[in-house]
């Protein structure tokens, strides 16, 4: 199975439906009498609610129904939850408002679902969620997350004064002290990571269906973890036991984060399903989505790394405040802190690091995990630092950065994370080779001659994914553990479901796991299917976020597999007639050592089923076998991007010229999916690193609201990119792979930035490097390097 | 209401439609063809690109009704039977979809780009004609490999001469 | 959107008289512009009226010694047509950049122009070469028909049949893109006519596109980007926004000038 199994770049199965229009995504959904649901949402940033009107808009044409915060509050539906406790410095709990389905009391950010409109088409609810009619009290908005937490500022929750939600740390913060009082140079950096719309190219959309006569709900959802979703909308939400709730995520069209969350739409949208008797179906807007959907990233950042006279580093510090908008998100605590702090060594040697992070409240849309969550940001801090540190004292930047390596693995860092397997220097020493490094200086010659400016920029990143050992996790303050399940179900003539708790929104598993199985058992891929998405076919899962779905899922997978096959052996044995323990199991046949005696897997599916030939109370018939694989530890991704830019002095414009990506991800179970894995991530990196802006006025407007104004990466912002693999298998899951799905979107931009800096010369440029950013960045360079 | 009366995927088609109707919805809605996709409400994302005429064009920003007497090929028009359009299978051969959201659009601004360009449409071409058609996933470097496969075999295919979609 | 009378007349003397049956009825040419306001809400017409089945407003002839394009014709028929690459190539190429080609495939030259977008680059080309716009009752000339953002000399009845544009000495466009928008931030027409040397701005004038006089003059004495060096566009009157601030683009507009006159 070598052309079909793991390691092969099979084309994939799910492909023939999406080219061929045949995708079921959640819009493609009608079910039989469906209505359409449209949230009224607040148009101010922060305001007492002192009424709400809806009777115009109940009178309107076609409306069922109008509902608001006062309506779930009656039917006592919870609020929407964070699900992960961060504790402060000071022992204390973070301080967390409540985040309700449809506002209650307030409104917190402009955008904020104030009520629903359910009416027979979407025109007529449009037409009626227009009157209705919210006396607001405005309250100043508080936008910046540097100056939200000042004296004076209005506070957006009550139960967090100076809108701070907790003041969390990570570290040694005397040893940290200790090296930069004795440090011969420290390099110093204000970083802030800007906010990020995640704009998957589906918007979210959920239809809610209630079925009386089995007291039955079913809820159609755009979701990255259905099972998830279930829970939450059960134990915490309220809407009904978890046996009575089916959660449906079917063809879903991108994530990236935005669809972990449980929002209020679709809890809005299962509710109402029993309110009105009908299904209740909602599809965001995409302007609708810029408010609605959780946002990424935004850090502020102060950020130090100490350095002995030889170069070696000493200690990192790095003081941030995290945005966490107006009500937390489903895991928005975790993300500037266990997802981001634990990473701050990069892959450096680093004595000692201390960090502090306060997640701030502020009315704008909540922020929670968007591709690569906490570890972007991680990394564009360590890589800047190192950047800056190289540059000031007159050291080569890969050399540099080589110099501080980890080179001995296990590596214990001074944050929790003990890296298991790596070499960076080879995937440094790979992809010098592959960006022609060497030829650096005569291309920027060359650029030069030709009235541009060109610069090269490193991102040596690592990554913490694999996501998570659910002790470890629950120690941190996760409320759930993270492992993934495997159920695999051989059928009498030996073809395979397997039901799997991850995901697919775009990553392929329903050929990269039926790949395992073919591994694994032997099976054809065409004969495996993968079952995933429906609550009601598996029946429990953690979902696809965090590049898990490889190091996790696929694990599970293994264990099964390993049960199977055991089963399988004793089965064929007693076929066979020979002794349980001699039988080997070798490309998809089961072998009577010492004999010639052999059956294939699928005769010995059938023989498992039909039962004549061994004793059931022995072995028991069927051939199907579940895990939940729960891993060791976190996967250590990491690698080198180099990006050269050249730059248009005269407008601005920056051209990416080449792109170089050398990542060690272990084993890999389809490369060509793991390469498409990484051109995307590379993609969204750019996109931060030069074009995406979310811009909030100070009235808590957003700005960038519209793909007019949010500047999405197309075709020609980038280049072709060159992708290389090194290998240093994952010593923690059975397959030895790291997960690819983040490394890309966490690796280039600091990879952009130090390319950019370096054409300019300069020190440090924000993000986004605009066209204008750098031309006014160009403006301030020594006349005789800016262009004649 | 408005009388309709247009060419989908080869076949007639005649409909009363409200006309405030865009050619998307008419396309999703009235003849179930859920294959064309809304992505955004400012007509830049190209996730509705359909062929209007042998042209491409977002469906989303065409009233169903300015197509009467049109010829409109959506992405369930491109195979022929069960033979793939040499556009979806360099898609399929060369990873150029993940999710498969934008990818209905995709194939068709490919094969539009293709008609218009040729065989030897190059890389630097199809990424400026892909301006229409935005993808969160792929980073374009594999559309942009499976367009320009896809533009040697649908020549080869038709021996030389443009193909417009069947 | 919100629901409308739908008329889809077959000559302009049937589109003439919908829209005399019709106060504040909206003409809809390629809809580019307009269905995406309308799907806003921002723009709620009671009538309709469809122009794409009118023939005679289709159409590129060469007329009284210049180009005449129909009004209903397609960005990317404009950029096509060996009439126009023969005649102005520099007005293929610029039809030839606007938008995307799903964009050009729809989007008319009447549309464009009659919707004098600040941003849009059809009114650039139109100001400098000093094009003459017909309509359903009159003739009028470039300089005479942009009036501000979004508004042109043509009355609430009028139709733009066609735009009879001279055949310059040279003309060229260069621009550059918002890069979400992809419409101009800065761009920049310059024709050497019978007249003379016109210069004309799109994406930074806070009235929308104008004639850069100074530029004019400095090129009418000498046609190099040389000359340009030292004419700046006054910021004070150059739109600001997120994405460009008024001394950026007022440098851009030199820049695209610069590139026009070289190209």
């Amino acid at each position: 199975m070598t052309d079909q199994g793991i390691g092969a770049s099979v084309k994939r199965k799910e492909d023939l439906r999406f080219i061929t229009g045949k995708g079921q995504y959640v819009d493609d959904i009608n079910r039989h009498g469906q209505t359409y649901a449209v949230f009224a949402r607040s148009p101010v940033a922060h305001a007492t609610i002192n009424n709400i009107d809806v009777s115009e808009a109940l009178a309107s044409p076609g409306v069922l129904g109008v509902y608001t915060g006062a309506d779930l509050a009656a039917d006592k539906i919870g609020g929407l939850i964070c699900g992960w406790m961060i504790h402060s410095k000071d022992g204390s709990p973070m301080k967390a408002g409540a985040h309700p389905a449809l506002a209650q009391g307030k409104v917190r950010y402009v955008g904020d679902h104030v009520a629903v409109v359910i009416a027979e088409t979407l025109d007529q609810a449009k037409d009626a969620a227009a009157l209705i009619q919210v006396d607001y009290g405005e309250l100043p908005a508080v936008v910046d997350v540097a100056t939200a937490q000042a004296a004076g500022k209005a506070q957006i929750h009550d139960e967090a004064p100076g809108n701070t939600v907790y003041q969390w740390h990570l570290g040694d913060k005397d040893a940290v002290d200790a090296a930069f009082s004795n440090a011969a140079h420290v390099t110093k950096l204000d970083i802030t990571n800007n906010r990020l719309v995640p704009n998957a190219m589906e918007p979210r959309a959920a239809i809610g269906d209630y079925d009386a006569g089995q007291d039955q709900f079913t809820l159609y959802t755009t979701s990255q973890n259905p099972h998830v979703a279930r829970l939450v909308l059960s134990a915490f939400i309220g809407i009904a036991p978890e046996h009575k709730l089916r959660v449906i995520a079917p063809d879903v069209g991108g994530g990236f984060g935005s669809k972990i969350f449980i929002y209020a739409e679709e809890t809005v949208c299962i509710w109402a399903a029993k309110k009105i008797g009908r299904p209740v179906k909602w599809v965001a807007e995409r302007t609708e989505a810029f408010l609605a959907d959780a946002h990424g990233r935004d850090h502020v950042t102060t950020a130090e790394l100490a350095l002995d006279a030889s170069g070696k580093i000493l200690a990192l510090r790095a003081n941030t405040k995290a945005n966490l908008g107006a009500y937390l998100s489903t895991f928005a605590s975790s993300v500037p802190t266990y997802l981001y702090a634990p990473l701050l060594s990069g892959q450096y040697d680093i004595p000692a690091i201390y960090c502090e992070v306060d997640g701030v409240y502020t009315t704008t849309t909540p922020v929670d995990a968007y591709r690569g969550a906490g570890r972007p940001e991680a990394t564009f801090v360590v890589e800047r630092l190192l950047e800056v540190a190289a540059r000031q004292t007159g050291r080569d930047p890969a050399e540099f950065r080589r110099m501080n390596f980890i080179k001995s693995f296990p590596h214990q860092t001074p944050v929790i994370m003990a890296y298991d397997a790596g070499n960076y220097g080879a995937s440094l020493d790979k992809a010098l080779e592959m960006a022609d490094y060497k030829g650096l200086a005569a291309r920027k010659a060359a650029s030069a001659k030709a009235g541009k400016l060109r610069g090269l920029g490193f991102s040596a990143y690592i990554e913490a994914c694999g996501i998570a050992p659910s002790r470890a996790v629950g120690s941190l303050g996760a409320g759930v553990g993270l492992w993934e399940s495997a159920e695999i179900r051989v059928n009498p003539v030996g073809t395979i479901e397997v039901l799997t708790g991850s995901h697919s929104h775009g990553q392929g598993h329903e050929t990269t796991f039926a790949q395992v199985i073919a591994s694994k058992l032997g099976v054809p891929i065409d004969q495996v299917s993968i079952v995933h998405g429906d609550t009601d076919k598996v029946q429990m899962g953690m979902g696809t976020y965090g590049s898990r779905s490889g190091a996790v899922g696929a694990s599970a997978i293994v264990k099964a597999a390993e049960k199977i096959v055991a089963k399988g052996k004793r089965v064929a044995a007693a076929c066979m007639e020979v002794p349980e323990d001699s039988v080997d199991f070798e490309n998809g046949e089961f072998l009577g050592r010492g004999t010639n005696k052999k059956m294939t897997f699928g005769e010995v599916a059938l023989q498992a089923y039909v039962a004549h030939k061994f004793d059931p109370e022995v072995i028991e018939p069927g051939l199907k076998e579940g895990s939940f694989y729960d891993p060791k530890n976190f996967t250590f991704p990491s690698g080198v991007h180099i990006a050269e830019v050249e730059i248009d002095p005269d407008t601005g414009h920056t051209r990416i010229d080449r792109w170089t990506a050398v990542d060690d991800f272990g084993i890999l179970i389809n490369p060509m999916i793991v390469e498409g894995q990484v051109h995307g991530g590379i993609a969204q990196g750019v996109g931060q690193a030069m074009l995406e802006h979310t811009v909030y006025d100070e009235n808590g407007q957003l700005i960038t609201g519209s793909l007019m104004d949010y500047a999405m990466p197309r075709a020609d912002d980038l280049p072709s990119y060159n992708v290389a693999m090194t290998t240093t298998p994952c010593p923690s899951n059975p397959l030895g792979v790291k997960g690819c799905g983040e490394a890309g979107a966490i690796a280039a931009p600091p990879a952009v930035i130090n390319a950019i800096t370096d054409a300019l010369g300069h020190e440090d440029i924000a993000m986004p490097a605009t066209p204008q950013a750098v031309w006014r960045a160009v403006q301030k360079m020594p006349r005789k390097m800016a262009a004649e | 209401m408005t009388k309709l009366s247009l060419t989908v995927n080869g076949r007639r088609v005649a409909a009363d439609i409200d006309p405030r109707t865009l050619l998307v919805d008419f396309l999703r809605n009235d003849l179930r063809l859920t294959g064309t996709h809304v992505g955004c409400d400012t007509s830049q994302c190209g996730a509705c690109t359909v062929h209007l005429d042998g042209r491409s064009v977002k469906a989303c920003a065409v009233l169903a009704a300015s197509c009467e007497g049109a010829d409109v090929v959506t992405i369930e028009g491109l195979a022929s039977g069960t033979t793939l359009h040499p556009m979806q299978e360099a898609f399929r051969e060369h990873h150029a979809l993940q999710c498969g959201f934008c990818t209905p659009g995709m194939i068709m601004a490919g094969v539009d780009i293709v008609n218009r360009h040729g065989a030897s449409v190059d890389e630097s071409t199809i990424r400026k004609e892909l301006e229409g058609n935005i993808c969160r996933c792929t980073g374009y470097h594999n559309i942009v490999r499976a367009i320009e496969t896809g533009a040697a075999t649908m020549s080869s295919a038709q021996g030389g001469t443009k193909i417009a979609a069947e | 959107m919100q629901a409308f009378d739908y008329r889809r007349p077959g000559t302009v003397n049937e589109a003439d008289l919908a829209l005399k049956a019709a106060p504040g009825a909206r003409l809809l040419a390629g809809g580019q512009t307009l269905l995406p306001t309308m799907k806003l809400r921002l723009a709620t017409p009671d009538t309709v009226i469809d122009l794409s089945a009118i023939a005679s407003l289709k159409g590129i002839a060469r007329k009284d010694g210049g180009l005449a394009i129909g009004a209903m014709t397609t960005h990317a028929t404009v950029s096509e047509a060996a009439d126009v690459k023969g005649t102005i190539p520099g007005l293929a190429a610029l039809a030839g950049g606007i938008g995307d080609p799903q964009v050009r495939h729809r989007g008319t030259i009447g549309g464009s122009v009659a919707n004098n977008d600040p941003a849009a680059d059809y009114p650039a080309a139109v100001l400098a070469l000093g094009a003459t716009l017909n309509t359903s009752k009159r003739s009028i000339k470039a300089d005479d028909f942009f009036q501000g953002l979004f508004a042109t000399a043509l009355d609430e009845n009028e139709i733009l049949t066609e735009i009879v544009f001279p055949i310059p000495q040279s003309f060229a466009y260069a621009k550059f893109d918002q890069p979400a928008s992809r419409f101009a931030i800065a761009g920049v027409a310059v024709a050497r006519t019978a007249g003379g040397v016109r210069v004309a701005v799109t994406g930074a004038g806070q009235g929308g596109v104008f004639r850069w006089t100074d530029a004019e003059k400095a090129l009418s004495a000498n046609f190099s980007a040389a000359a340009l060096d030292g004419v700046k566009l006054d910021p004070s009157n150059v739109l600001s926004d997120v994405h460009a601030s008024a001394d950026y683009r007022a440098h851009l507009v030199g820049v695209m000038a610069r590139r026009a006159v070289v190209s």
